[in-house]
């Protein structure tokens, strides 16, 4: 058997842009296996006996993985060496949205039969709906200004702009945990609550403030 | 517009008589199961071509008569919705939670207690409740506070038949629903999301209404598992959480009775729960439902006052605010 294991001299590289180039299409297809599952169970009646329910509910899941899947670049680049990284985290990005264009679609067709005033009567009366709409708008907005020219354009307030994406996710989160509050059933918002503040802490400690230097300052009287 | 009319007939002109007739030839027991499929054409889930049931939940078949008073011409839920997509919790809180693991509760054999406010505390097996009355076929509108619906032919006979047999004292103002606990076949009990175990619970003259049904089958055959089996209550005019599935107890109460979603979240689910479009649930609209088995596409649909039977049950909240009665 040929095994594809680096050998014991084999030396840890910096991943090229050729070697982006070529993950880059694979991480693509992982993107839209939510979208091609659903389309697989439709086809075989797998989606239950709720359809609308199912997917409401699935891609507002896939959306809340994809966003965590994104906020997890800049930790695990640092973490493994790998700057090059970053070149997946637009792509990410945008599948997050995707996701969650799907999901605000779903919500405004099935649940309120795509009518703009019924889904403002939903987004005044309940607040469920209204923190997933705080999180919606400033994630479009960041979508929209994801291009070269966008960020061109926008100078060093992109990044300022694009920082935002740490409440967008808090949003979510405290949207997931909004939706579960009537049965009680939390389990899954406060995990993904849970992988949320590993990650943002993740970027504190980098900082240098949580290091444990200042948590912890040396005893200089010994 | 209510679909179905019938003459409303008060709880008092309820005779008890009915209640001594003894129909257990009625009843087929398990294993008749086989014998289904010939006698398939004589029973109710012939005449409405159901779908096969999954097989792990099969069971016997259970003779009843259909009830053209309480008919319904809108197309049914699917044998296979039916039983695929429900909310038990004691089996966990996915839909499909109850139809992969209620098959481990045990629903043979078992005893239904009825204690409280009665001149005859009793303890019914199941044979004594098959035998109470005759089995009658109706239709019902199930209508989940989910803002969900189906149309759903169900097995069995007024709960009014029981309730008279035990005579209620005067005292005897609430009916109170406690469902089975079975720690080793239920695994939703580890979740402390209800305080086990689940209790529903009626107004007395709700409970002795002609509508509210004691069910023992769906479909012309025994209830599976994950729709309450052996037996359960069917009240059509309230969201589907109030209508107690695989009942042990039955009590009988002067006051009011705590009911569980009601404890988990008062904001939420009153104890009345009405079928009401025009009070909404506070997470989200009740004024229309989607009906399980239609097209992907299909339109939501309106959701009727009372669910549709409002010239049955209005009168019994005539005068009530039923926006602070939810």
């Amino acid at each position: 058997m040929m095994s594809a294991a680096p050998g014991p001299n084999a030396r840890r590289r910096n991943w090229t842009a050729r070697d982006m180039a070529r993950i880059k299409p694979l991480v693509f297809l992982l993107g839209l296996y939510p979208l091609l599952r659903w389309v697989w169970l439709g086809f075989t009646g797998g989606l239950g006996a709720n359809p609308p329910e199912f997917l409401i509910r699935s891609s507002g899941i896939w959306a809340l993985v994809a966003l965590v899947l994104t906020l997890s670049i800049t930790p695990v680049r640092r973490l493994i060496g790998q700057p090059i990284l970053l070149r997946l985290r637009r792509m990410l990005g945008l599948f997050a949205f995707f996701y969650t264009f799907l999901h605000v679609l779903a919500w405004a067709f099935w649940e309120r039969d795509g009518s703009l005033a019924f889904m403002w009567e939903d987004v005044l009366q309940r607040d469920f709906v209204t923190v997933g709409t705080l999180a919606f708008l400033p994630m479009a907005a960041l979508a929209i200004t994801s291009t070269q020219g966008w960020m061109r354009r926008l100078g060093r307030s992109w990044q300022t702009l694009h920082r935002s994406v740490y409440i967008i996710a808090c949003l979510s989160v405290w949207h997931f945990w909004l939706v579960r509050s009537g049965k009680n059933d939390f389990a899954e918002p406060y995990l993904y609550g849970a992988i949320l503040a590993i990650l943002l802490l993740a970027r504190l400690w980098h900082k240098g403030r949580l290091s444990p230097a200042r948590i912890f300052p040396p005893d200089v009287t010994r | 517009m209510p679909r179905i009319k019938l003459p409303y007939i008060p709880p008092s002109e309820i005779t008890a008589e009915t209640v001594w007739h003894s129909r257990r030839q009625w009843l087929r027991r398990a294993g008749a199961g086989i014998a289904a499929v010939g006698a398939g054409g004589m029973t109710g889930a012939g005449i409405l071509g159901s779908r096969d049931a999954p097989a792990a939940q099969a069971k016997g078949m259970l003779h009843s008569t259909p009830n053209p008073r309480y008919w319904l011409e809108d197309k049914p839920t699917s044998e296979q919705d039916v039983s695929a997509y429900n909310n038990f919790y004691e089996f966990g809180t996915g839909k499909g939670d109850p139809a992969r693991y209620a098959g481990r509760m045990r629903s043979k054999p078992w005893t239904v207690d009825i204690e409280g406010e009665v001149e005859k505390p009793r303890t019914l097996d199941l044979d004594d409740l098959l035998g109470l009355s005759a089995m009658e076929e109706r239709i019902y509108r199930l209508r989940c506070v989910e803002a969900w619906s189906m149309v759903i032919p169900w097995s069995g006979y007024p709960l009014s038949v029981l309730l008279s047999q035990v005579r209620p004292t005067s005292k005897a103002k609430y009916v109170q629903f406690v469902t089975a606990v079975q720690p080793d076949a239920m695994p939703g009990l580890k979740d402390r999301i209800v305080d086990w175990p689940y209790v529903e619970g009626l107004r007395m003259d709700e409970a002795m209404h002609p509508l509210t049904m004691l069910v023992f089958g769906v479909y012309g055959k025994q209830l599976p598992n994950q729709n309450g089996a052996p037996v359960r209550v069917a009240v059509p005019w309230k969201y589907g959480f109030k209508s107690g599935k695989s009942i042990a107890k039955i009590r009988l109460l002067e006051n009011m009775p705590e009911t569980s979603w009601h404890s988990i979240a008062p904001q939420e689910y009153g104890f009345y729960a009405n079928v009401n479009p025009t009070v909404p649930h506070p997470r989200w609209s009740q004024a229309t439902e989607r009906r399980i088995g239609g097209s992907v596409f299909a339109p939501r649909a309106k959701t009727l006052m009372f669910n549709g039977y409002g010239e049955q049950v209005a009168d019994m909240y005539a005068g009530m605010d039923l926006r602070r009665y939810y």
